[in-house]
């Protein structure tokens, strides 16, 4: 069994050049959107906006402006988490979602069914239908490419090695380091989900920020699905209970209906 | 902010409001005439019949409903066998989905064959394989399969809500109410498409006038657990502040709720009661599934 492997973004050194953007459409073959007629945006140089089912890796433009001269661009490489506890394949009724000997999350195209429950279930918003193959789809990490000993294609064309690819356990010293480098150097830089031990037993894809989560859209405690079941499936149980007992009360066969007395259910 | 508003939506729209509004008219209706057929008397046997009829249609027209909302219709089997290793079961029980699709065709088995049942005791079965089915289905073990299928009924009412919740979606993930909410909606619209429907085969008023009294009691619940719902969301709440805080409020609460409960007790005509309980009971579909839907992440992201 190969190491897990994933991704190691370094917000910091992302241009916003697009380059992994590119390299995915065209190693995935992914369709353009719209025959290629593309609406922009029109309040941020971002056009691609969203992950979804034909962009499985999205630069994120993150524009913090006060005035004309006064701001700074943040950018992130956006994909999917890879998470080591998934929510899509927590939810997913068919099977198509899979573990892979890299600990990677995939979703196999030929099983999935199109029902679209991991796409409410991924606390990240990463998955959306392929409108060519009417499967959910997303980031397999480039699972051919492991395959055959070779790396992902938007970390190998990535030009500035924002996106690291490699082993989680050596990626996670390496980005300690970078971390504790730009710390001295007093910019507030943290890892998000680089923990094994937080939230989702930590990302197989994970982030060094220098602002909130929420600013690059991430959730700041993303969590499992199934969070909910226990204690809705109870409220259902409980509301089933006492609905039951007002139907037995109200609908049974009553003796003063037979005398023809006047009862609750008399006629009226 | 909930850390839901960073999920995608699924785009569960018409297909799926509907598929939850019928689904839980067929699975309250069945749970109704379940009850109704093990402790009810022989005067009530047209509203028991009624319910079995209303099940079974509903769980078929259910089935075709997601079936057609897929991506790819004809996998629709995917979520019942392992595509890749049939005979091999699919099923995953903490996956409301997966359990969902196992307990639409086990309830539509038990309603259909409850419904036959009531068919063939009426002596309204023409196809001689049909009327010898329905023919087994009498004494008993019509009363066993009925059982069953209420029991399904109210599971398949409910645990649409469960499916909701079991989600990452702002409203859907953030309270864990909606189940018991589709419960008693579930129950609501169940008695009100029996109070409509029961009539043409024959109901007598006093058993109408009884389906009516739960009916009211089923809608007091249904409003305190919406009451719940909604306290429950916290923060969230400002999701309401537009036009499906307005559908919940008016049409939900005043229209669906209020309206047909100070119709029953004024003692007015029923149906018209009841029509107003379907239409609330199908705004709350609208309401709560649309209210999420219409959430999208990149605008959260961006602050707008
Ligand atoms: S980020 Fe979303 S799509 Fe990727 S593994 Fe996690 S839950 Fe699944």
């Amino acid at each position: 069994m190969p190491e897990p492997m994933g991704f190691f973004t370094d917000t910091t050194v992302c241009i916003g050049c697009k380059a992994c953007e590119v390299a995915c459409k065209e190693w995935n073959q992914l369709p353009a959107e719209n025959g290629g007629i593309r609406e922009l945006s029109g309040d941020s140089y971002d056009n691609t906006r969203r992950l979804d089912g034909i962009h499985w890796r999205h630069v994120r433009f993150i524009e913090q402006f006060k005035g004309p001269y006064d701001g700074r661009w943040l950018m992130m490489s956006d994909v999917c988490k890879h998470c080591v506890q998934a929510g899509c394949l927590e939810v997913c009724p068919t099977g198509a979602i899979i573990r892979t000997e890299f600990d990677t999350v995939v979703i196999q195209s030929d099983v999935c069914n199109g029902c679209r429950a991991c796409i409410a279930a991924c606390p990240f918003g990463v998955i959306d239908i392929n409108p060519v193959s009417g499967t959910a789809q997303k980031c397999t990490l480039c699972y051919d490419r492991l395959k055959v000993g070779l790396e992902p294609a938007c970390s190998k064309a990535c030009p500035t090695d924002s996106i690291q690819f490699g082993a989680i356990t050596e990626l996670r010293t390496r980005a300690q380091k970078r971390v504790d480098q730009l710390k001295s150097q007093g910019v507030k830089a943290e890892l998000y989900g680089a923990d094994p031990n937080g939230a989702l037993g930590g990302l197989n894809s994970f982030y060094l920020l220098v602002d909130q989560p929420e600013v690059y859209g991430l959730p700041r405690d993303p969590q499992l699905p199934t969070r909910n079941l226990a204690m809705s499936s109870s409220l259902s149980v409980a509301s089933a209970a006492v609905l039951g007992v007002l139907a037995l009360v109200g609908l049974r066969k009553r003796r003063m209906d037979d005398m023809g007395g006047p009862g609750e259910g008399g006629s009226n | 902010m909930s850390d839901t508003f960073f999920s995608g939506a699924p785009h569960w729209t018409w297909f799926i409001i509907l598929y939850f509004f019928v689904g839980g008219i067929a699975g309250g209706a069945c749970f109704l005439a379940a009850v109704v057929d093990w402790f009810g008397g022989p005067e009530d046997r047209p509203v028991v019949r009624t319910g079995y009829s209303v099940a079974a249609w509903g769980a078929i027209l259910s089935g075709a409903l997601l079936t057609i909302d897929l991506g790819r219709p004809l996998r629709f089997w995917h979520m019942l066998f392992q595509s890749a290793n049939v005979p091999a079961l699919m099923f995953k029980g903490w996956s409301p989905i997966s359990f969902g699709a196992w307990a639409i065709l086990l309830f539509g088995l038990f309603a259909v064959l409850s419904a036959l049942g009531g068919a063939a005791e009426e002596g309204r079965l023409h196809n001689p394989a049909l009327r010898a089915v329905g023919g087994v289905v009498q004494g008993g073990l019509a009363k066993v399969v009925g059982g069953v299928a209420g029991l399904l009924g109210i599971f398949i009412a409910g645990y649409t809500g469960i499916l909701l919740s079991v989600t990452n979606r702002p409203i859907w993930a953030d309270s864990p109410w909606l189940g018991a909410l589709f419960v008693a909606s579930g129950a609501s619209t169940g008695a009100a498409a029996l109070i409509l429907l029961a009539p043409g085969r024959g109901a007598t008023e006093q058993s109408l006038a009884r389906l009516s009294a739960f009916d009211t009691k089923a809608l007091v619940v249904e409003l305190l657990v919406l009451v719940l719902f909604v306290a429950s969301l916290g923060s969230v709440n400002r999701v309401w502040i537009g036009f499906w805080g307005l559908v919940l409020l008016v049409g939900v609460v005043g229209l669906g709720i209020v309206a047909p409960l100070r119709l029953h007790l004024q003692r007015r005509p029923l149906a018209s009661a009841a029509k107003l309980v379907l239409l609330g009971g199908f705004l709350l579909r609208v309401a709560t599934i649309l209210a999420s839907e219409g959430i999208e992440r990149y605008r959260v992201a961006a602050g707008m």
